[in-house]
């Protein structure tokens, strides 16, 4: 076992990194006395090039909707306060959404953090474990009686997020590339994402909808999570609601619920 | 509660070619590759991922990477343990990591001499370390970890750099030399890094690979590099992966291999991506340097390495 | 339970057998005849926003080289035309905007 190496060359160099305000650390040097302050800018742009592009990979949406120069600018000021602190960059940018929405510049586009929290799920479900969807037939071999307990569990990729704005629509306009058609952003809508095989899918959910799929993602059991969806939407059908979330691959089995 | 399903276990893969690969050209793995390569159906040659984009659960970039390793030899190469970094390596990272080795059997598996993490924040950027006896010992120390983890022996490639530290007390060349004398390790010898390097630097590249241990390289990187201007507007070479490899990188690669014989070698292009066919030509070209040294070999002249 | 309400067993029968029916009624048709036939119900209802896009939006990948692109100083939050968000709209009219500072 060696002993703990105390070595202070990058806690030399790395605080700059982030922070163009700072000097160039006094530790590197270029060749032959030449200068070294362009040389550490290129790892500066370096590391604050790659998280910014990271952040759009992260979130195309975003960008698309706030065009690429807003999106970097707003971008780095999140890449300076935030950087990762995990190696693995698709799980960068989580921070992100609570960012654009106190971002001063962001306030006419109340609904742009909701995007960003779509996006940030259809990423998270991208690299999900692998699971094979609730068969249908699972679910017609439950009796009667046990159906107001019956729990389901969730597929690992399964999210689902609540919007006071259209975000759904928003998302989806501006995640397939074609022209803009006015959206009318102040339609609360709710979204299911999901990936059953290998897709992620997005779905916008009805009213009620997403207080039943969080209530049954989140453990209630079938009766709760109805009951609550009722409180919630007056209308709200179950029927279709189970078909619904079965198959988009919400779920990927059943567990009887606590007998108490 | 019922018995929950348990998404299943992929299995390793199974090893279906022999190790070492032996002198072909690869090509950097994109997904935006995928329909094209699989399209074209197996060919010569073996594809390198970075380790840590494959570290998810599941999802589409584990399905492209089986689809890959089925019908081609691969290498994993990591980018983030952070082996240059004077903090003690990532438990987690190195577990994932081991795993993956594991899972898809590489036929090559690199990392980098330099760091990338410090205290809790990740940069994403290859940077540097002094080359001194502190150095040596906390970089041997990793790359001991990471070869008990992985069973194996890791490549160690040798950085690209735009600073030097003040307080390096030797070449990089004998700093490399020693790593691998004193943990085993074999080399991945970036030859466009080299040649960055070396101008960033003001030495000569061919003296650089003079000086390095040659015999112990099992893998080759060539890339594209881009042009940018020091404080004193010289020359100031970015190791940027984003366009053809330079005629002057190819000039040393063909000295490389003339002294050490084929090796598996990479074409890197990870920036501005080409289309396939692109970047399998540069790939191609590689290939030729590699088959014409085979063929000199065969026919009974003899590598001085 | 729900103050409210609370969903008998016969409720959830009944329910659970008309969502069985309705996904095996799926079953038999074609891929584009059950998307025909469920569309105009499933767009009202459960509509699909967004599938598939996993080849042009596959996140971000590690990078182990350099970048020529010069983006690392500045403060300033820059004020540019080009995004779709002039074309989304609250409802007093108000559209999305970018300002200057």
């Amino acid at each position: 076992m060696l002993p703990e190496p105390s070595l202070p060359f990058a806690a030399a160099f790395a605080p700059a990194l982030l922070d163009p305000a700072r000097s160039t650390p006094s530790v590197v040097t270029g060749p032959n006395g030449k200068a070294a302050g362009r040389r550490y800018d290129v790892y500066r742009n370096n590391v604050t090039v790659s998280l910014i592009d990271a952040l759009a990979a992260v979130y195309p949406a975003v960008q698309r909707i706030t065009g690429p120069e807003f999106f970097r600018a707003m971008a780095r000021f999140h890449v300076r306060s935030h950087p990762p602190t995990s190696p693995l960059l698709f799980e960068y940018g989580r921070d992100f959404p609570a960012f654009i929405e106190a971002y001063e510049h962001a306030q006419d586009m109340p609904w742009l953090a909701d995007v960003a929290r779509i996006e940030r799920a259809w990423l998270d479900a991208y690299h999900a474990a692998d699971a094979a969807p609730l068969s249908p037939a699972r679910l017609s071999a439950v009796t009667p009686d046990h159906l107001a307990d019956l729990v389901f569990v969730p597929h690992p990729a399964a999210r689902c997020l609540r919007s006071q704005y259209a975000a759904v629509t928003i998302f989806a306009a501006n995640r397939d590339g074609a022209p803009l058609p006015r959206i009318d952003a102040s339609t609360p809508e709710d979204a299911l994402i999901t990936r059953p095989a290998f897709d992620v899918t997005v779905h916008r959910l009805p009213p009620g909808g997403a207080v039943f799929a969080d209530g049954l993602i989140s453990g209630l059991s079938l009766g709760e999570a109805a009951a609550s969806a009722l409180d919630a939407a007056a209308g709200f059908d179950i029927a279709a609601n189970i078909a619904g979330l079965i198959e988009a691959g919400t779920f990927i089995s059943l567990a009887c619920g606590d007998p108490s | 509660m019922s018995t929950v399903i348990q998404p299943t276990r992929p299995a390793a893969m199974p090893l279906r070619f022999a190790m070492p690969i032996g002198g072909v050209a690869g090509t950097s793995f994109k997904p935006e590759h995928l329909a094209d390569i699989l399209e074209a159906g197996p060919r010569r040659g073996f594809f390198e991922v970075h380790a840590e984009n494959y570290m998810g659960d599941g999802g589409p970039p584990h399905r492209a990477l089986e689809a890959i390793r089925r019908d081609h030899p691969l290498s994993l190469h990591g980018v983030c343990m952070s082996i240059g970094g004077p903090r003690p390596l990532d438990k987690a990272h190195l577990a994932r990591f081991r795993s993956l080795v594991a899972r898809y059997q590489p036929a090559l598996v690199s990392e980098h001499l330099a760091w990338s993490t410090h205290e809790t924040s990740f940069f994403n950027d290859l940077l540097p370390l002094p080359y001194t006896e502190a150095t040596l010992a906390c970089v041997c120390d990793h790359i001991d970890q990471v070869q008990e983890a992985i069973r194996r022996p890791l490549l160690l490639e040798n950085p690209s750099t735009y600073v030097a530290f003040r307080d390096s007390a030797m070449r990089e060349t004998e700093f490399i030399r020693a790593v691998t004398e004193r943990t085993g390790c074999g080399l991945l010898l970036d030859v466009n890094n080299v040649f960055v390097s070396a101008t960033n630097h003001g030495y000569s590249a061919l003296d650089y690979l003079a000086d390095f241990p040659l015999s112990r390289v099992q893998e080759i990187h060539l890339a594209g590099h881009a042009e940018q201007a020091d404080d004193e507007g010289d020359l100031l070479l970015i190791d940027s992966h984003d366009g053809p490899v330079a005629d002057a990188v190819w000039k040393l690669y063909e000295i490389v291999i003339q002294r050490r014989g084929a090796v598996p070698t990479l074409i890197e292009w990870d920036s501005k991506i080409p289309d396939w066919p692109v970047l399998q030509a540069e790939a191609a070209a590689a290939q030729a340097i590699l088959d014409r040294d085979q063929a000199a070999v065969f026919a009974g002249e003899r590598h001085a390495a | 339970m729900s103050a409210k309400h609370a969903v008998t067993s016969l409720v959830l029968a009944g329910a659970v057998s008309t969502a069985l029916a309705t996904l095996a009624a799926a079953g038999p048709l074609t891929k584009a005849e059950g998307e025909a036939a469920m569309a105009a119900k499933k767009e009202k209802c459960f509509g699909v926003a967004l599938k598939g896009q996993n080849d042009c939006a596959a996140g971000p990948g590690t990078t182990c080289q350099g970048t020529s692109t010069v983006d690392f100083q500045g403060n300033a939050w820059k004020f540019v035309q080009g995004g779709t968000c002039t074309s989304i709209e609250l409802p007093n009219g108000k559209k999305g905007s970018l300002k200057p500072v």
